[in-house]
């Protein structure tokens, strides 16, 4: 089987056509590529999870703090709100918000994460999977294998647009991990192909032209709450294109656009610190109070 | 690029640009190097020079130069466990002319008193470009088996060993050669399809005009 990863319709399509999970096809063709057995791929994917829920662990504690002193502690309130039914979205909603923070901040603190598909959008996909997983009473092996899935389209974004803040913004970073997570999410709930295809590309449209404008350059502020934005709006995404919605533009012409966005951005809005919330006066203290 | 370069690296945060980048760039010097470092100085241009700080690119970059991946967790106490092992470290911020904005240079000595200067750049998602070895241009980004030779430049040097990493069974994803000048040191970096082992590095070794190899391969 030959996989191209030029578009997110190509992989619904062979999925679809074989009968397949788009998960399936993708280990499959991995397989072939990277010439080792699919159960090897499989357990490296599946360690890899493994250290996704340590870091929903360890972000939890109310005491972590980065060495700027910029974050730590939110995930820790959200998850206590939760848990004393003080939040106003429902348990599941505000699991995934505290999880994304805890895996965000956890990472600001040099934790161990796994990038996905950076490290400043690190908390978009373990929270989306986890919390619904724990939700919804998910066998683990069917969250790995989403794994597969969310890491398929984020190589076509990869290819066909970017997944770096420097060259393409946030919508690249926060961007691609929702729409990563949407189309796990998609799969994982039983979705079919086209409307995993279909979660990628509302996932992308909403999020479009976000810029990347980290105070003093460090993956912190505004980095850490835009993951919990990450997993809503995959939450948005994934549950729309399950009811059947359909995106006007198609995903092929939205990551187009995407990467169009990303070249129009100016450099002061790609991770340079020059612009944006960075450039505004509070940015501007707090550079000046870490760096003197 | 396969799934494993979109969910992954796993890695110790907080940027895969900043940190497990400056990690791999350290470690690639500790390889470059050979043995136990005695002594390192850093320099860091650009991005890298403005917020090493904030992201722990200097504890990145001294674990590297400690042997550990970006994944590892005592990077984070890596400037104390350099110290332990009484390696002497500086680190000092500059400009270094038509450098990626996440360029680092290293110059490094090893206990026997073998030295190496690298240069390397984070260019995205913790993957790295080494630019410069010793002075000289390169550019491979260890993600291949690579062998660097160094060699004195001589008529027939790369066919030579060329022929020997074919026999090998390697097949040559990419070659570049640099020279200081004509008749003067030069490098050759090799990357392959196919590792070698190091017995295989050795007999290069002791081919004539061959000054040292070095088979390089990052996690």
């Amino acid at each position: 089987m030959k996989l191209s990863y030029n578009t997110v319709e190509e992989l619904a399509q062979i999925a679809e056509s074989s009968g397949k999970r788009i998960s399936d096809i993708v280990l499959e063709e991995q397989s072939q590529s990277m010439e080792l057995p699919k159960k090897q791929i499989y357990e490296t994917m599946k360690k890899s999870f493994q250290v996704m829920r340590e870091s929903v662990k360890n972000g939890m504690n109310p005491d972590l703090r980065s060495s700027s002193g910029l974050s730590g502690g939110a995930a820790y309130k959200m998850k206590r709100a939760v848990d004393q039914g003080r939040n106003h979205f429902g348990y599941l909603f505000g699991t995934a918000m505290s999880m994304a923070l805890a895996v965000a901040e956890y990472n600001s603190c040099m934790g161990q994460i796994v990038a996905a598909p950076t490290a400043g959008s690190c908390g978009v996909l373990p929270a989306a999977l986890i919390s619904v997983m724990e939700d919804k009473n998910i066998p683990e092996e069917d969250v790995v294998m989403s794994l597969f899935t969310a890491s398929a389209v984020g190589m076509v974004i990869a290819k066909n647009a970017s997944i770096s803040g420097a060259e393409g913004g946030c919508q690249a970073e926060v961007g691609s991990a929702s729409a990563m997570a949407a189309c796990a999410l998609t799969e994982l709930l039983g979705g079919d192909p086209n409307m995993v295809c279909t979660s990628c590309a509302i996932a992308l449209k909403n999020i479009l032209g976000l810029v990347c404008d980290p105070v003093a350059g460090l993956v912190e502020v505004p980095c850490v709450k835009r993951n919990a934005m990450g997993v809503a709006n995959a939450f948005v995404a994934c549950e729309l294109a399950c009811a059947g919605i359909h995106s006007t533009i198609p995903t092929e012409e939205v990551i187009q656009s995407m990467k169009r966005i990303g070249q129009q951005l100016p450099t002061s809005l790609k991770e340079t610190a020059e612009g944006g919330l960075a450039a505004t006066p509070t940015g501007c203290r707090l550079c000046k109070e870490i760096f003197g | 690029m396969n799934v494993f370069d979109i969910v992954g690296p796993v890695m110790i945060g907080p940027s895969s640009s900043h940190t497990a980048g400056a990690a791999r760039i350290g470690k690639a010097a500790r390889l470059l190097l050979g043995e136990e470092p005695a002594a390192a100085s850093i320099l860091f241009h650009g991005s890298f020079a403005k917020t090493y700080r904030g992201h722990g690119t200097d504890k990145a970059i001294i674990g590297g130069l400690l042997g550990f991946d970006p994944w590892d967790g005592r990077i984070r106490d890596s400037q104390t466990l350099a110290q332990k092992a009484g390696i002497q470290i500086q680190i000092t911020t500059g400009t270094i002319d038509d450098a990626h904005p996440n360029t680092a240079l290293i110059t490094m000595t090893g206990k026997s008193g073998k030295s190496v200067s690298l240069q390397g750049a984070s260019v995205g998602g913790g993957n790295i470009q080494i630019t410069r070895i010793n002075g000289m241009d390169v550019n491979f980004s260890g993600q291949y088996p690579t062998l660097i030779v160094l060699h004195h430049d001589q008529p027939g040097v790369i066919a030579q060993v060329t022929a020997f990493v074919s026999q090998h069974r390697a097949n040559i994803a990419n070659f570049r050669l640099n020279r200081q000048e004509k008749g003067g040191l030069a490098i050759m970096t090799i990357e392959m399809d196919q590792t070698m082992d190091e017995a295989s590095a050795e007999e290069i070794k002791a081919m004539p005009h061959v000054e040292d190899v070095i088979l390089f391969k990052l996690n």
